[in-house]
């Protein structure tokens, strides 16, 4: 129905309208308010710790009742704060932790976190349910032996299309990247790293140590994309694709999962050269003041029905093998959340290169956009 | 100054040092020491992932006057002087209308007027995007009209117009212009109001009465008696334009980056905040050039 206009979407997504907002201070406001000022009357849980944890996560990355059911279950208030992306997770835990006790970041950022002394191990006595977890995801390359990080979902970068627009399925960087055919109805991320890293996985080599000499030949194809492209979109990619204003987007597949509810038309690929997987993971930062009601929450989040709970919320692929086994068919058999093997096989996880490397992609976008 | 206000100050110093103190520690508490801290930054490098060491490198300065940002400077400048010129314009008939009203309808436009300032910029900015979008307001009515015009020209076997292809309105310049046009005017009308309040009426009269057309007063008599309004409406329209991030983040297209994206950028996703210190810095000399130059453009006191 292309006449009905298409209201202003503001559903918050997990990133978009924070990260849009740059709502550093609408996530402290909640947190400075909720930190410290009882202190008259403390309630201590049965081991001794303050009955109350405070969680960092991302919005609309939580199961609607979880955190109900975890104060019925242990007397634990959770007190919720959100960020809208990594960036801005680092950057309020540069300065010294501001009472954080389970954070959610991504798996680059586990390692930035880590190699600036951010986050503290975890003890896996008191997480029984880790056995939970599909084999694959108890070690990864990040994180030999998780000694560090929880995973919490995993997410992978594809395609986001607009069916009926497309000739065939564009199961390819190039219909991204490299070629006119989809002019001015193409979305890209606007996050260098990714960007850069992609278009490494396009040309044929791997999302890790793209060599420097690459990176002007990278460089040279998106200036050459760049009329093509309709938007750099601040990770409301299938919002965009939804209303119709771009017909081809990358994007995260749990988004596209969402927007794939409500319009049928709508489709999502990872491209045959393989991509990047991320996987957001639970972390106790250094000095969180209640670290066992940490351990207790991350257990909590590992058990069978929460953890399925939560992915029937959120569509984000799930780590945890026993919540998957409740999961219904159109979740479990979904190829926008669950690609192909195939096409995972060919796909990695990104590494965390040190903040040279940052800054050098940053301006390298810099220079593509001002081209 | 100092001549017209009854008692002079340095008769009650302590009154007026009482009264001082709390705004001079808001100002240096919130305004001067966060400044200062972003100011040695730019003078300084990050060191591993969260320290930054301040040694007195000059280096984000040279680094920042690459052609590369003193380019994408220079398209901010252009894109906020674009802004400020369509608010004066839009805006200097508006202050007049206002100011003409009767005084019992002017207190309800001056609201109208600050009535956008109730919603969240954020919000508005969605708002917009509603309304330009390929599926949006503005082209669905365009749509239906060209829609009845087909129509109609094909019953009368006059011409057959083919199908309608919708504007482009979002996702490039004319959208981030659009919409910081949008965002600024209120504060572009504001000062033109309050200065051409303070006009006298009979100076009209008598620039009309000895032969003046509309036109020649309006350019010889209100514009000059406005200058004041004028030029502080350029520069609270000129310097948050120039610095505007979100605007150009939501409604620009691949070619709208401005200087505050890269800014912010900077302190967010590179993890650079020396360098994007150094860039902020580089604008708010910019920004105190735009000042001077205000300064020195405002008649001096006694022209009233």
């Amino acid at each position: 129905m292309p006449e009905v206009p298409a209201p202003p979407r503001l559903r918050p997504h997990r990133r978009s309208l924070l990260a849009a907002l740059g709502a550093s201070g609408a996530a402290a406001v909640g947190l400075s308010f909720g930190l410290d000022g009882c202190a008259e009357k403390v309630r201590r849980g049965t081991n001794g710790e303050e009955a109350k944890l405070n969680f960092y996560n991302w919005d609309t990355y939580i199961g609607k009742d979880t955190l109900k059911e975890f104060r019925d279950a242990t007397g634990v208030d959770v007190n919720m704060s959100l960020f809208a992306n990594n960036d801005e997770l680092f950057a309020k835990l540069r300065a010294g932790n501001p009472g954080f006790d389970v954070i959610v970041p991504t798996n680059e950022f586990v390692t930035r976190l880590r190699v600036a002394d951010l986050i503290q191990p975890l003890d896996h006595g008191k997480i029984p349910n880790f056995r939970n977890l599909l084999p694959e995801f108890q070690s990864v390359v990040f994180d030999p032996g998780r000694r560090y990080s929880i995973p919490y979902t995993w997410l992978v970068l594809g395609i986001g299309y607009r069916k009926s627009k497309m000739d065939g399925v564009p199961d390819s960087w190039k219909w991204l990247f490299d070629s006119d055919r989809y002019k001015g109805r193409i979305g890209l991320f606007d996050e260098a790293d990714d960007l850069v890293r992609l278009a490494a996985k396009y040309l044929g080599h791997s999302v890790r140590d793209v060599p420097e000499s690459l990176l002007p030949v990278i460089e040279a194809m998106y200036v050459r994309q760049k009329p093509n492209v309709r938007v750099f979109h601040e990770d409301n990619g299938q919002d965009l694709l939804l209303s119709g204003d771009i017909d081809i987007v990358l994007e995260y597949n749990g988004d596209i999962a969402q927007v794939m509810q409500e319009d049928d038309d709508l489709a999502f690929v990872v491209p045959k050269e393989g991509t990047l997987i991320n996987s957001d993971c639970l972390c106790i930062p250094k000095g969180a003041p209640r670290p066992d009601n940490a351990h207790r929450f991350i257990n909590f989040l590992l058990d069978a029905k929460v953890g399925a709970e939560i992915s029937n919320t959120i569509m984000y692929p799930t780590p945890n093998g026993a919540a998957l086994a409740l999961m219904p068919d159109s979740y479990r058999q979904n190829t926008a959340i669950f690609p192909p093997k195939d096409r995972m096989a060919v796909s990695e996880y990104g590494d965390f290169e040190g903040v040279e490397r940052t800054h050098l992609f940053d301006e390298l976008l810099t220079r593509v956009k001002a081209a | 100054m100092a001549e017209n206000v009854e008692e002079p100050w340095s008769r009650s110093k302590g009154m007026f040092a009482s009264l001082l103190a709390g705004p001079v520690v808001f100002l240096f508490l919130f305004l001067l020491a966060p400044l200062a801290i972003i100011w040695g930054y730019s003078f300084g490098h990050t060191q591993g992932l969260k320290e930054i060491v301040v040694d007195g490198t000059f280096g984000n300065y040279a680094h920042a006057l690459n052609p590369l940002y003193l380019s994408i400077l220079l398209k901010s400048f252009v894109f906020a002087v674009l802004t400020t010129g369509i608010c004066l314009v839009v805006g200097f008939p508006v202050a007049m209308a206002i100011t003409f009203a009767k005084p019992q309808s002017r207190a309800w436009l001056l609201l109208l007027i600050m009535l956008p300032f109730w919603t969240n910029l954020l919000i508005r900015t969605y708002a917009l995007m509603a309304v330009l979008r390929t599926q949006g307001y503005v082209n669905v009515l365009l749509g239906f009209l060209w829609g009845g015009l087909s129509h109609a020209l094909a019953t009368l076997h006059l011409a057959h117009l083919g199908a309608f292809h919708p504007l482009d309105l979002l996702y490039n310049n004319f959208a981030v212009v659009l919409g910081l046009v949008y965002v600024q005017l209120p504060f572009m009308v504001l000062p033109l109001y309050s200065a051409m309040d303070r006009l006298d009426r009979s100076l009209l009269e008598a620039s009309l009465d000895l032969g003046a057309g509309h036109l020649r007063t309006l350019f010889q008599v209100v514009v000059p008696l406005a200058m004041p309004g004028i030029a502080s409406g350029v520069l609270v329209t000129l310097i948050p334009s120039l610095g505007a991030f979100l605007t150009p983040d939501l409604l620009g297209g691949v070619d709208s980056q401005m200087i505050a994206n890269v800014i912010e950028r900077q302190f967010k996703a590179a993890n650079d905040w020396p360098f994007g210190a150094a860039l902020s810095f580089l604008l708010m000399y910019v920004t105190f050039a735009a000042i001077a130059l205000q300064s020195m453009f405002t008649p001096k006191g006694g022209r009233r």
